[in-house]
């Protein structure tokens, strides 16, 4: 490879994903789960392990590929590789833990169309060897989590005045019903994008 | 008839796929700056998502299920929404070359635009037993997608000689839009659950 001494080094990728390049806040992917399954952090954390649990294999497969992608046919293998992950992630779901799948619903196999996954595979995956390449998927990974353990941190605390499932605040907390609605993840995941910039103009200056 | 007349309003309004279900976000907060690449995008996502959701319900119901394979399901889904997205990107750029200028990057990631493969699941967990129910569904799905995208950029134009505070410029205060638009659209809930 021409341009991997260019490339960032293993212990970079693993801590670019968590906070400089955290994929919920800065670089926006993988949206559509981060809204869709927050309103409790239980769904929050299991979303995040399967996503990052896809995520690290298909991007050993695509980095043990690498030699052989053809470009015009790269997109394809990098989608076909990710279906079959998240198909065996959703049996172990199904089986091992029912409530959760029947909650998560269709969210689990759009893990499929996650960006973020694909952008991985493209951006890393596909130039780098098998070290950073698994490094850049627990970087992200973990960053992804967090983002999503954040917003789902917000929603289930304001919306349902709970944690895990477990009461927190006092009864007396009129239950914000909006938090664990549709609107309330727009919301909740643009204000937190507007502190992290607010804190990103504060330190430039 | 009342039956696809609700599933229609249902899937383009009341359970918006966007603005309810969050599927194709990615596409809605980032091609929505203008009102011209908003529509273009919507026609392309629709067009897509009906050949999409067609092609799917007659696979599962047709090969999947009688072969038994019905956990292959994600995988077949997937490819067939990748070979309907690379046929549509060649009719595209033969025959519309200034829209083919204007989508760039997006119309190959039309593949990772969750509304497709949302929808093409949805027609599955709804239990849609026919063709047409799922053609309809497909079908007002795209429009839902279009509708959704087209308010947004209408509203983003406008938003661009607003005075906004720098730390909410581009994504805080375009979610913001969004979460009033979500909270404009919870207003049509109720109609059409009879079904």
């Amino acid at each position: 490879m021409n341009d991997a001494a260019s490339m960032p080094a293993a212990s970079q990728r693993l801590t670019r994903g968590v906070l400089p390049e955290n994929p919920v806040f800065r670089q926006l992917l993988g949206m559509c789960p981060v809204l869709a399954v927050t309103n409790s952090l239980a769904g929050a954390l299991t979303m995040g392990l399967a996503t990052t649990f896809v995520l690290l294999c298909s991007n050993i497969v695509v980095s043990l590929l690498r030699k052989q992608l053809q470009p015009h046919l790269r997109i394809l293998v990098y989608t076909l590789t990710i279906a079959s992950f998240v198909t065996i992630a959703d049996r172990f779901l199904a089986a091992f833990l029912p409530d959760m799948s029947l909650l998560l619903g269709p969210y689990i196999p759009l893990i499929i169309v996650n960006c973020l996954i694909i952008s991985r595979a493209e951006a890393c995956a596909s130039k780098q060897g098998l070290v950073p390449a698994i490094a850049d998927a627990a970087g992200q990974g973990a960053g992804f989590v967090l983002g999503l353990l954040s917003l789902g941190f917000v929603r289930e605390l304001l919306g349902s005045g709970s944690l895990f499932g477990i009461r927190v605040l006092p009864e007396a907390w009129p239950e914000w019903l909006i938090m664990v609605l549709p609107p309330g993840a727009f919301l909740t995941l643009g204000i937190l994008i507007a502190i992290v910039n607010w804190w990103d103009g504060r330190r430039e200056q | 008839m009342t039956e696809l007349a609700l599933i229609a309003i249902s899937a383009a309004i009341v359970n918006n796929v966007v603005l309810t279900y969050f599927l194709g976000v990615c596409p809605f907060l980032g091609v929505s700056r203008r009102l011209d690449m908003a529509f273009g995008m919507g026609t392309a996502v629709t067009f897509v998502v009906t050949i999409a959701g067609t092609l799917t319900f007659l696979t599962h119901r047709y090969v999947l299920l009688p072969l038994d394979l019905a956990f292959l399901q994600y995988i077949v889904f997937i490819f067939v929404i990748a070979g309907t997205v690379q046929l549509v990107e060649m009719v595209v750029r033969k025959f519309q070359p200034a829209l083919y200028e204007a989508f760039g990057v997006f119309l190959p990631m039309i593949t990772t635009n969750c509304a497709i493969l949302g929808t093409c699941l949805f027609v599955w967990l709804k239990n849609y037993d026919t063709l047409l129910k799922a053609v309809v569904f497909s079908v007002s799905s795209g429009v839902g997608f279009t509708l959704a995208i087209v308010i947004m950029a209408g509203i983003r134009e406008e938003l661009t000689f607003a005075d906004v505070p720098r730390p909410l410029r581009g994504a805080p205060i375009t979610l913001f839009v969004a979460a009033i638009l979500a909270m404009a659209f919870m207003g049509f809930a109720g109609i059409g659950t009879a079904q």
